[in-house]
């Protein structure tokens, strides 16, 4: 079951790294979408470093949103869905090591590409670390509850529209931790206790959604 | 040999195929479907029908498109629930305990699986691993999965440049990696050319003669000695029945 388990993360990040575009992509909307933000609302550092932390949450939760929709749709339109519920592995690991691929394909470049944007909306130094670990300890989240929206929309017409609606309002919570933890420690406050609920958040999506994903894949095979 | 048709309708009346050199053993291995009925959406596909399918038997599928070869196939594999009836592994039914009915088959569905990005070697690795093996080590496995459909030649190719056939073939040699009791073949000759077809034809006699069963659905003739057909056709429900639960 392990074995299974290492195969089909090995095989996933294989795929996503191979084709470059996944991770490629990701990233480069990431830092598109924060480059924006200066040029749209003005150079004033003020005002950056006051919306920078938003900016740069909004922008990874928009990131990872934009390639959820190829977690599980290429294995159910090539027949590659039926094998992994054939295999030795319970659909619902087969969904976290899936959900594991996404985050290190997505969520991982996200958080370490991070410091370089925060120099751009001119985030608080102190804070760097804090954006940081924050993206961290909150892309696994994001991965795990997106998994579940991408495995309702299987097989729907505008799956990628339908996504948004249905992901983008579980991403609050992460979203609101996600930015009050780096406002926080910019205040100098301490962010431990957003980040300690940020990691909660994870935590909970970490057994709930991958069984969540597989009902709902069960469903799309049927 | 061409095969020979067997099944009948009725509710309950199985009928026993004689899987050629494995007669005699007991009758409690058998893969046993009783009185099932299948239903996509509304509509039922199929309703009544029954077999039993000892070690070493094969079952040839045919039947008009729609008439629920798939469907049968899926429900086999434990992939779809039949809307009645009861389907068996010797006296042990297969709701009771899917996991251990996944590791005696195999299934071949219409979709080759095939992903575009990884090579035909990997691809094989994966699906081992994807059955709890690791054969990355086991090179010998490997090639003579690949040899048995002559898949050597693109064996590291990214799947991307391989034709309709070359896919299907590389699904196929699935069957070969890791040895399993039943195997479920959903149209396995499409795109298959001559030379490839009495590949397949030979993988499915060694099966056989290992104990092995086989139900296929297909369109072409196959040659295979001893196998009993079963014409979905005949268990369509008469037009106006309505499915009962």
């Amino acid at each position: 079951m392990m074995r299974a388990f290492i195969g089909l993360f090995r095989r996933d990040l294989r795929l996503a790294l191979r084709q470059g575009g996944d991770t490629g992509l990701v990233l480069g909307f990431f830092v598109l979408a924060v480059v924006l933000f200066p040029l749209g609302v003005g150079p004033e550092p003020a005002v950056l470093q006051r919306i920078g932390a938003g900016i740069v949450w909004v922008a990874a939760l928009l990131a990872a949103l934009l390639s959820l929709d190829r977690l599980f749709q290429s294995d159910y339109q090539d027949g590659g869905l039926e094998l992994l519920a054939l295999s030795s592995l319970p659909l619902e690991l087969a969904v976290l090591a899936k959900c594991a691929a996404h985050w290190v394909a997505t969520g991982l470049p996200l958080a370490l590409t991070s410091p370089f944007l925060a120099f751009l909306v001119d985030l608080e130094p102190a804070a760097i670390p804090t954006l940081t670990l924050g993206l961290i300890i909150g892309t696994p989240a994001l991965s795990l509850i997106g998994s579940v929206a991408a495995a309702l929309t299987l097989g729907a017409r505008r799956q990628g529209v339908l996504l948004s609606l249905l992901v983008l309002p579980l991403y609050v919570p992460p979203l609101v931790f996600g930015a009050g933890a780096v406002e926080a420690s910019a205040a100098g406050t301490g962010a431990r206790a957003h980040l300690l609920i940020l990691g909660a958040l994870s935590l909970a999506a970490l057994p709930l959604c991958p069984w969540a994903s597989a009902a709902a894949l069960r469903q799309a095979l049927e | 040999m061409p095969y020979n048709l067997v099944a009948t309708r009725g509710k309950g009346g199985a009928c026993r195929f004689s899987g050629g050199k494995v007669r005699g053993v007991p009758a409690d291995t058998d893969l046993v479907a009783e009185d099932l009925a299948c239903r996509r959406g509304e509509r039922l596909v199929f309703a009544g029908l029954s077999f039993r399918l000892p070690p070493g038997g094969a079952l040839v599928l045919t039947g008009t498109n729609g008439s629920g070869k798939t469907s049968l196939l899926r429900l086999l594999a434990g992939l779809i629930a039949p809307a009645a009836g009861r389907l068996a592994w010797g006296a042990a039914p297969i709701a009771g305990d899917f996991a251990e009915h996944r590791t005696r088959l195999h299934y071949v569905g219409h979709q080759d699986g095939v992903k575009p990005g990884l090579t035909p070697r990997e691809t094989l690795v994966f699906w081992a691993a994807l059955r709890g093996r690791e054969l990355r080590r086991e090179a010998s496995t490997l090639d003579a999965a690949l040899a048995a459909f002559a898949l050597e030649p693109v064996a590291d190719w990214p799947c991307r440049w391989l034709s309709a056939g070359q896919r299907r073939r590389l699904a196929l040699a699935r069957l070969l990696l890791i040895p399993a009791l039943l195997w479920l073949l959903d149209e396995p000759i499409a795109a298959l050319d001559h030379d490839n077809q009495r590949r397949l034809e030979q993988a499915i006699a060694q099966h056989r003669a290992a104990s092995g069963r086989v139900v296929l659905a297909t369109h072409i003739t196959i040659e295979m000695d001893d196998a009993a057909g079963l014409v979905l056709d005949a268990f369509a429900p008469p037009p106006g029945d309505v499915a009962e639960d």
